[in-house]
């Protein structure tokens, strides 16, 4: 009787197992997922990964970080307090009604309208004093003060269809009803937490993507993505895990896209307290004063880590030393910034010249669940400041615990990943002198503060002009990491793995625009 | 009926406590607010989204609030989804339920009649296999075992997919999977990796009890009175089993709907348990809190209706309730 039991388990096995079909079309392991398709609701990298597929900004970003025109075709600063838009001609929404100003102005007012979004849009929109419909494809756009970043400000900003999205809500979004922009993509279904089926939109003014049909599929667990796209499930994924990196590329059925990221880690340090919480002397016991305000001391802890070997090994090699709080070619990172040297002799030299002959004890803080091996990272770092002397402990949180505790200065050294498209914003939020009313220094708990940085950060912010903005970024992080108010550490690499016959452009800003994959 | 009443008034207790607990812990865990404003937002911008969620309440008055809301039915919007917490527990319920429900069958599929056989051969080899298996079945984590039938069946066999939820079907305004043959190709795995606990565990109760009935005068009698093995069996070893059974899987089921985080993580499957997961790690208090009271209700309903169950079974319990 029970062998008759046992077949009659095993033979529906038999008939549910067949090869896996592949679908036609594209499908896409994300790393993340999306909670919400109102592309004005949550200001978070997933939502807007997704929501590019369907909505396009005036301005667009390539992928080197770089601005160039989206649906606005052209775009100056007619003074320096007033800008002047092209919209591009021609530009159709999925309901087939054209662009117009007006939706424009509709897209650039709604963000402020969701008062209930935990992650609101409204910075991007704040410097906006007045809008002014010139004509159906122009728009000019007032600031109050001059204000060079307008135009990547609003690379964040979707344009959504005044028509449809007028009185929507976030519902209306997620079901369809109200999600009609201009992208390469409509949607066909949104099943949440699970994928989200999308349908090539015909009508699309620019190059018009090779898919019929794109799944993006929700897979935030490292090795179900893995799993998935070695199954042949998804033809693509994004996120891979560090340790598999080296595995994929040995397999001939799968290519791998590389770049250095926008995101940079660096160690914030206490530069304010005379006691810091977690700096004692080596028996555990207070000290006089705060060593971290000691420049000599961040510059020997600077000089005692090894940052080649911190990207080759605990990086699995996805990473490439920093010496500047934003990634390579991003306006204020400069040509080629020397990069601090390994020396740990110097280290224990200027350890000892600041007064510190037999070293401290340091505990360093950092989350265990955000950038690529964070914990091991710390580990890392641990090992070397020991080698000169430091001793270190190492105490990590999940993130949901870490950025509360961080922003209110809980820690003396601490760990920390920054993604910015420009030097001066970079900078104004991470070494501009704190200022509730500004907003100035939101996340520098340290309380850095220097005069001349300062203003060379207000004045890249006030060059309408590109190349003067820049410039000024370069001279204030030149200026700036002269101090060494944290220590930077690398630039992360993002990594994309795709089938054999596929190609991606890298993106520095990690998104992934499925438009974008193309047949070999 | 009063019985009834008194643990219904117990389980209303048990649910005012539950969300007392939860909303203090959150409370302490962090500010949602800063997670998921923009690291760039000014002061002001920040200050009058932590207003507009009703954050910059204290802790006492956010409770009361909350309170008052849920007695009218209404558990909050999640901050991160912008909608209905409750109706984004009840949009992932027909998964979870169709999970559990497999991988209970499953379960049960697997668990009788191997603890039937090593239960009346107990001597055999294919017992003592069966016994070793059920070990392993206990002792191997379900995230292990969850990536292995991944490894296996889908990476190198490719005779199943590695994850998702398949094909649904709407039915009595319900999207389930299990109407479709694809649905249950992308079922099966995960309900299979979900009831490998809980099958060792039927085997070992089944094999128990079965050689426990074995050794009964009814089973000897039955025997006697020149039944055949398949009618002992089915007829009087069998129904005995089955009570400690029922009631222990009752109790196993509730875990098996609220808490299925490992295999849903695993496998991609978008159940309630991943839900929680995410909500815990965004501080998504409302989507936290409203799942955790749906979970302890459900077990207080669960418990209540083994109860009743395990009297209407067994008599003599029905006799000391009264």
């Amino acid at each position: 009787m029970a062998r008759r039991l046992l077949l009659s388990f095993l033979l529906p096995l038999l008939l549910l197992a067949s090869p896996a079909l592949r679908a036609a079309g594209l499908s896409v392991g994300l790393a993340a997922d999306v909670s919400s398709l109102d592309p004005h609701y949550l200001n978070a990298a997933p939502n807007i990964a997704v929501a590019s597929h369907f909505f396009e900004t005036l301005v667009a970003v390539d992928k080197d970080g770089q601005l160039v025109p989206g649906l606005a075709q052209s775009w100056q600063a007619i003074n320096p307090t007033t800008w002047e838009f092209k919209l591009r001609p021609g530009v159709k929404f999925h309901d087939g009604s054209p662009l117009t100003a007006e939706d424009v102005v509709f897209s650039l007012e709604r963000p402020a309208s969701l008062t209930q979004s935990p992650g609101p849009f409204t910075g991007f929109t704040r410097a906006i004093s007045g809008k002014k419909v010139v004509d159906a494809h122009t728009l000019r756009l007032t600031t109050a003060q001059p204000y060079g970043p307008l135009p990547l400000d609003l690379a964040s900003v979707f344009i959504v269809s005044k028509k449809a999205a007028a009185k929507a809500t976030t519902e209306d979004f997620n079901s369809g009803k109200a999600l009609v922009g201009s992208g390469p993509f409509r949607l066909v279904k949104f099943r949440r937490g699970e994928a989200v089926e999308l349908a090539r939109f015909d009508g699309y003014w620019g190059e018009k993507p090779a898919w019929d049909t794109l799944t993006l599929r929700i897979l935030p667990a490292d090795a179900a993505r893995l799993a998935a796209l070695l199954a042949g499930q998804v033809d693509m994924i994004e996120g891979v895990p560090g340790a598999d990196v080296a595995r994929l590329k040995k397999d001939a059925r799968f290519r791998l896209e590389q770049r250095v990221s926008w995101r940079t880690l660096f160690l914030q340090l206490d530069l304010f307290r005379d006691a810091s919480p977690f700096v004692t002397d080596l028996a555990g016991k207070p000290l006089a004063k705060n060593p971290l305000k000691d420049l000599k001391v961040r510059q020997a802890l600077s000089r005692a880590i090894n940052r080649e070997a911190l990207a080759a090994r605990t990086l699995d090699g996805l990473g490439v030393p920093a010496s500047r709080l934003v990634a390579p070619g991003i306006p204020g990172h400069g040509q080629q910034p020397a990069a601090e040297p390994y020396d740990p002799e110097g280290a224990k030299r200027l350890l000892a010249e600041a007064g510190y002959p037999q070293g401290f004890a340091l505990t360093l803080h950092g989350p265990n669940n955000r950038y690529l091996n964070d914990e091991q990272i710390l580990q890392t770092l641990a090992q070397f400041f020991g080698r000169i002397g430091v001793k270190t402990k190492v105490e990590t949180l999940p993130l949901a615990a870490y950025f509360g505790r961080l922003r209110h200065a809980d820690f003396s050294a601490a760990l920390l990943g920054w993604g910015s498209l420009s030097g001066d914003f970079a900078l104004r939020t991470l070494l501009g002198t704190p200022d509730e009313k500004s907003g100035w220094g939101a996340w520098n708990w340290g309380r850095f503060s220097d005069a001349r940085v300062d203003a060379d950060i207000r004045s890249a912010l006030a060059s309408t002009d590109p190349a003067r903005r820049s410039r000024a970024a370069e001279t204030a992080m030149d200026q700036a990491m002269q101090q060494l108010p944290v220590i930077p550490l690398h630039h992360q690499v993002a990594t994309w793995a795709l089938r054999a016959g596929l190609t991606y452009p890298a993106r520095i800003d990690e998104f992934t625009f499925a438009a974008q994959v193309r047949p070999r | 009926m009063t019985f009834i009443l008194r643990r219904l008034l117990h389980g209303a207790w048990v649910l005012l406590a539950v969300s007392a607990l939860v909303f203090a812990a959150l409370y302490v865990v962090g500010n949602p607010v800063e997670l998921l404003v923009d690291p760039q937002a000014d002061p002001a911008d920040t200050a009058r989204t932590i207003a507009a969620l009703g954050l910059d309440q204290p802790l006492w008055c956010q409770y009361r609030t909350f309170l008052g809301n849920a007695a009218r039915g209404d558990l909050g919007t999640s901050f991160i989804h912008g909608v209905p917490a409750l109706s984004l527990i009840l949009e992932r319920l027909p998964a979870t339920l169709e999970l559990a429900a497999s991988a209970l069958f499953l379960a049960l599929l697997l668990g009788i009649p191997l603890g039937l056989w090593a239960g009346l051969r107990p001597t055999s080899l294919a017992s003592r296999l069966i016994g070793a298996a059920s070990t392993l079945g206990f002792a191997l984590p379900a995230f292990w075992v969850g990536l292995m039938l991944i490894l296996v069946f889908a990476v190198q066999l490719q005779w199943l997919p590695p994850g998702g939820r398949g094909e649904t079907r709407e039915v009595l305004g319900l999207s389930l999977s299990i109407f479709t043959l694809d649905g249950w190709r992308h079922l099966l795995l995960p309900a299979l990796n979900l009831a490998l606990y809980k099958a060792a565990l039927v085997v070992r109760l089944v094999r128990a009890g079965s050689r426990e009935a074995l050794a009964q005068d009814y089973v000897r009698f039955a025997r006697a009175k020149g039944l055949t093995e398949s009618r002992v069996v089915t007829g009087h070893v069998l129904p005995n089993t089955l009570i400690p059974v029922v009631t222990v899987l009752g109790m196993e089921l509730g875990a098996l709907i609220a808490f299925a985080v490992v295999t849903e993580t695993v496998f991609g499957w978008p159940g309630m348990g991943k839900l929680l997961m995410d909500a815990i790690n965004a501080l998504d208090r409302p989507v936290v809190v409203a799942y955790l009271l749906f979970a302890a209700a459900l077990f207080v309903v669960l418990n209540l209706l083994v109860e009743l169950l395990y009297g209407w079974l067994d008599p003599r319990v029905r006799e000391g309730r009264q």
